[in-house]
């Protein structure tokens, strides 16, 4: 079997994985160092009047001298910047936000301490719900008019809306504030070098570059005084790309302690810190033709967009896609929407995988659902009516999104044709007492990759539409990779040094991919936003073509050839009269160089390369889920029967991996769709402190999906593949809920609230 | 997430553990309950008093009338058959339901009778099967009936410087029926509506848990659903559905 593109080789990291022999941030242990505990608010919006410091090591705002606070700026027109203090001096502004820095020998002894710290507040109203927030007489931040980061406003001939359509389908729907969980939680080791003079801080981060120039400017110090490695890292999801607090002060701590510091979140920091994503609110209509072609939709979003806008993805990021990405895949003649993101007295928000489009998604076609009970339709004949067809790729939308290939409705077909409808049709008319049979599907477009033009549109200024990587050769035949993303879970160890294989053919066993480390790698914006199989395989791609040519010269000599008549390829040189191996040209290079041509390139096998997509705006991965539940209406109790997905990921560079990424992402969907809530009462408290209260679906909740790809190449991209790190957390919100109302709908009950809960199904069944 | 500093002390007898239980001493048996409340600092006793290898309290003994279970037995070696049946296998079918394998493994039936977690499946259980506890103190052992020992949530009649020494669980009659039913969001979950039932001829016993309080015991013709809707008529209206439905699907199974 080969190990290039379109092989599902087993993933190299996984022997330390699996072995436990992984350095995870927790695993770092360094001489002298000691550990760190915050103490943070415990009221969610408040002034501090006081901060009474027992003896001890222990840091508050006026102890870190120098120190900036953070602020993430949106690029949209009439954005509010806020500024987020390193430790809260003045105000609080959610629970969990750190107000002091307590140092000792241990967690325990510095939680001791952190307990004796005394903090006097005076309590403020706390601006808790979304809606609420936008009218709201309490102002989080003193100086802004109203509690809203920004407002936006898009339409396309929206005068449609005001004539009759004959299926008008009006909705409200909310999803729920979450905690991305990843198995390990954030950490950070931090030390400072005193030959290099230079902060080494380890942490477990998906964009190590960009935190690093965070830090420089929170710190005030030259980028070139910190060296940012994020180690082992066990999940990110979007929880992990931010530029944190606590790696502030811990590299502040780290040069002027004179010692090693750390801090590893707990989960009840996390749970109670840190809930901060997904939560959504949608005000939708949906006008339709009596036979379910779309007219248009009008909506209105908010996104509860937390206490600040975090760095570097601004408080904006998922309030401003909802208004580009809510027309999906469908084609329709009008829209209107208006967003908002509103301040709370909650953790900032972050992106989450399947950013913004876990609510989009599941908005839409719940809607959509409804338009199809209306005219009388099954759910994918709705959806077939309004998909982009496939000769009209590539396709620009009405938001002006840039589809850049697919078959949407063949996507379609293919999962219902997975799931056998006819027969789930056939249970369910017998499924008459009292548990109901339920089918649900939902289609998106996941969207990855996107380039300069397109982030600025969303307000997000530093992110480039290209890609650095550096290959090289050593004297043994090996090659080494270094690239600026990191992986924190996604084999790209291994996807990396398959797109090299297919390019030079060097085993990958021989590859090593140098990642996540400042000092090693070319800048990069990280990981997230599934643009690194697209972004980083290209520039690997193009650093290995380089390579290649470069070896085929000294190749050619070697072989006594002109240099058009050999090939790489397979790890050797080929000409007309023999082969040479890769491995002898580099060891020709580095240790032999009197064996060389006298006009040798003397940049030798070493190269750095950029790439950069044909455009700017993205390969369009997509996918269709399908499931089938059974709902207990006696109790409420949801099960998920079957479920199946058909993505189109382009051309796969591992398929075994993908599936992986698709099958983590439909869990974590689960749980947006049945499970994941944090619910804050009327005083900004989250209610939720451990595991046991904020439920994860776990190895019983989730099924194992049918994976059917359809593997469309990109036009746009080096291999033809597509980002699709994060489509499987888009589609089980909408796909479950549509389950779940199906099974309702003889019962004359529709849930638009997610997560859909037993309490909320019955509540729904009582209220009838 | 670090419990604040403590005493640690493994006696190696029950009547040095007693005699160590004073002044904020905590005893501590699988620590599956306390664990998690100590990191959390909910709790910061002075003391840990450490009993879950005491000989004492890991015992097993069986009569004609009853089983006899040491409180230190873990859920893991109940659910695995290691404790004589009291009948139709009831003990080992609710331990093997409790939380995840990895709980049962450590936790046990007496921590968790004297935690008295109210959704907690053995403090229903044991209510319903009318189980004695043994109470052990500086003057003795002391017995009460399961439905006198749990007095609310997190609450029992333990009183200061005694150790739960072993619950006595009647054998089942032959000619009794039982059921038992819990609504747990998923496998191993906390339960949010949990009863069960114990039926001999005309004597019908029900137990309601999860209530956020004492468990609900119903004898006699109340114990049923429509003594479950009279009694739990204060309750919110979908926890009292939930709990009402349980009770008849426990009725159903003790029934069929």
């Amino acid at each position: 079997m080969g190990e290039g593109v379109g092989q599902s080789v087993h993933r190299l990291e996984d022997d330390r994985y699996l072995r436990g022999k992984g350095e995870f941030i927790a695993d770092i242990r360094l001489a002298g160092m000691r550990d760190l505990a915050f103490v943070r608010s415990p009221v969610a919006h408040a002034r501090i009047l006081s901060v009474r410091k027992p003896e001890g090591a222990v840091f508050v705002a006026a102890d870190l001298l120098g120190v900036q606070p953070i602020v993430a700026v949106s690029g949209l027109p009439g954005f509010k910047p806020s500024v987020q203090p390193v430790l809260a001096s003045d105000k609080v502004r959610h629970v969990g936000e750190p107000i002091a820095v307590c140092v000792a020998d241990s967690r325990a002894e510095a939680e001791d301490l952190a307990a004796s710290v005394e903090v006097e507040f005076e309590e403020l109203p706390a601006v808790v719900d979304m809606r609420a927030a936008l009218t709201s007489p309490t102002k989080l931040h003193d100086h802004w008019d109203n509690n809203v980061f920004l407002e936006t406003f898009f339409e396309v001939a929206s005068e449609r809306f005001a004539q009759p359509a004959p299926i008008v389908v009006h909705r409200k729907l909310r999803t729920a504030r979450q905690c991305m969980s990843p198995l390990e939680g954030r950490g950070v080791v931090a030390t400072w070098d005193r030959r290099l003079e230079q902060l080494l801080l380890y942490t477990s981060t998906q964009l190590p570059h960009i935190v690093r120039t965070g830090l420089a400017g929170c710190l005030g110090w030259d980028q070139a005084r910190i060296r940012v490695v994020a180690p082992d890292v066990g999940g990110g999801f979007g929880y992990k790309g931010i530029l944190l607090q606590e790696e502030v002060c811990a590299a502040w701590l780290a040069r002027h302690l004179g010692h090693p510091v750390r801090w590893i979140e707990d989960r009840r920091e996390q749970l109670t810190g840190n809930a901060n994503c997904r939560e959504h609110d949608y005000d939708l209509t949906v006008y339709a033709e009596a036979d379910g072609t779309l007219i248009g939709i009008d909506a209105d979003a908010v996104v509860d967009a937390g206490a600040y806008s975090a760095y570097p993805f601004s408080a904006c990021l998922e309030a401003a896609q909802v208004a580009s990405i809510l027309p999906g895949p469908y084609t329709m003649q009008a829209y209107r929407c208006r967003t908002y993101s509103a301040a709370t007295n909650k953790p900032p928000i972050l992106p989450y995988r399947g950013v913004a489009r876990a609510g989009v998604c599941f908005a839409l076609e719940v809607a959509l659902d409804a338009v199809a009970r209306q005219a009388g339709l099954e759910p994918h004949e709705v959806r077939l009516r309004n998909l982009v067809a496939p000769e009209r790729m590539p396709f620009e939308n009405i938001t002006n999104k840039y589809f850049d290939s697919g078959d949407y409705p063949q996507c379609m077909r293919r999962v219902i044709e997975s799931i056998d409808l006819p027969a789930v049709r056939r249970r369910q008319a017998e499924a008459t007492g009292a548990v109901r049979i339920g089918f649900g599907c939902a289609i998106f477009c996941e969207q990855a990759a996107h380039g300069t033009t397109v982030y600025a549109g969303w307000g997000i200024p530093m992110v480039p539409g290209f890609e650095q990587a550096v290959a090289r050769m050593t004297p043994d035949g090996g090659l080494e990779l270094r690239v600026g993303i990191q992986s924190h879970g996604q084999g790209l160890e291994t996807t990396l040094a398959q797109v090299a294989h297919e390019v030079l053919g060097v085993p990958i066993a021989s590859i090593r991919v140098v990642h996540g480390d400042t000092a090693f790698t070319p800048y990069s914006t990280g990981t997230w936003g599934s643009r690194c199989a697209v972004m980083a395989g290209g520039a690997v791609g193009t650093a290995c073509r380089e390579m290649a040519e470069r070896i085929a010269r000294i190749g050619a000599h070697l072989l006594q050839a002109p240099v058009d008549a050999v090939r790489v390829g397979g790890g050797v040189v080929s000409g007309p009269n023999g082969s040479v191996p890769i491995a002898e040209v580099a060891r020709t290079w580095y240790l032999r160089p009197q064996d060389l041509p006298v006009d040798v390139s003397p940049g030798g096998l070493e190269v750095t390369a950029g790439y950069k997509p044909l455009r700017d705006s993205g390969t369009f991965s997509y996918a269709a889920h399908a499931a089938v539940v059974s709902v207990d209406t006696e109790l409420g109790d949801i099960r998920i029967l079957d479920y199946a997905i058909c993505e189109d990921g382009g051309t796969l560079i591992n398929p075994t991996i993908v599936d992986g990424q698709v099958i983590g992402g439909t869990a974590q969907g689960i749980g947006t769709a049945l499970y994941e809530a944090m619910p804050y009462d009327a005083s900004g408290q989250p209610l939720g402190s451990t595991l046991a209260d904020y439920l994860l679906p776990g190895a019983t909740e989730v099924p194992e999906p049918r994976i059917d790809h359809m593997a469309t190449p990109s036009p746009l991209s080096m291999f033809g593949q597509k980002g699709i790190g994060e489509g499987g957390a888009i589609g089980p919100p909408a796909a479950l809920a549509n389950a779940v109302n199906d099974a309702l709908a003889p019962l004359g009950v529709e849930l638009t609230e997610l997560p859909i809960t037993p309490q909320r199904v019955l509540a729904a069944l009582l209220a009838r | 997430m670090k419990p604040a500093a403590f005493e640690h002390a493994r006696p190696t007898s029950l009547a040095d553990a007693v005699a160590l239980l004073r002044d904020g001493a905590r005893v501590l048996a699988g620590g599956q309950s306390l664990g998690p409340m100590l990191n959390l600092r909910l709790v910061q006793p002075r003391m840990l008093v450490q009993v879950n290898r005491l000989p004492e309290l890991c015992g097993v003994a069986a009569d004609d009338a009853a089983v006899s279970i040491g409180a230190c037995v873990t859920h893991a070696a109940i659910a695995d058959g290691l404790v004589p049946d009291i009948g139709d296998g009831v003990l080992a079918r609710v331990a093997e339901g409790i939380a995840y394998r990895a709980v049962r493994n450590r936790g046990t039936i007496g921590g968790s009778l004297c935690h008295a977690d109210p959704a907690a499946d053995w403090v229903t259980v044991l209510t319903a099967l009318d189980a004695v506890v043994v109470l052990h103190g500086a003057s003795g052992d002391r017995e009460l009936g399961m439905a006198d020992f749990v007095c609310g949530a997190f609450q029992t009649a333990l009183m200061p410087g005694e150790i739960l020494r072993a619950v006595r669980v009647p054998r089942l009659p032959s000619d009794a029926r039982w059921g038992y039913e819990k609504a747990c969001r998923k496998p191993g979950d906390f339960a949010h509506a949990m009863a069960a039932v114990l039926i001999r001829g005309e004597q019908r016993r029900a137990v309601i848990g999860a209530l956020g309080g004492k468990s609900l015991l119903l004898e006699g013709e109340v114990a049923s659903e429509a003594g479950a809707l009279h009694a739990l008529r204060s309750l919110e209206p979908v926890q009292r559905h939930m709990q009402v439905t349980v009770l008849r699907r426990a009725f159903a199974k003790a029934e069929a």
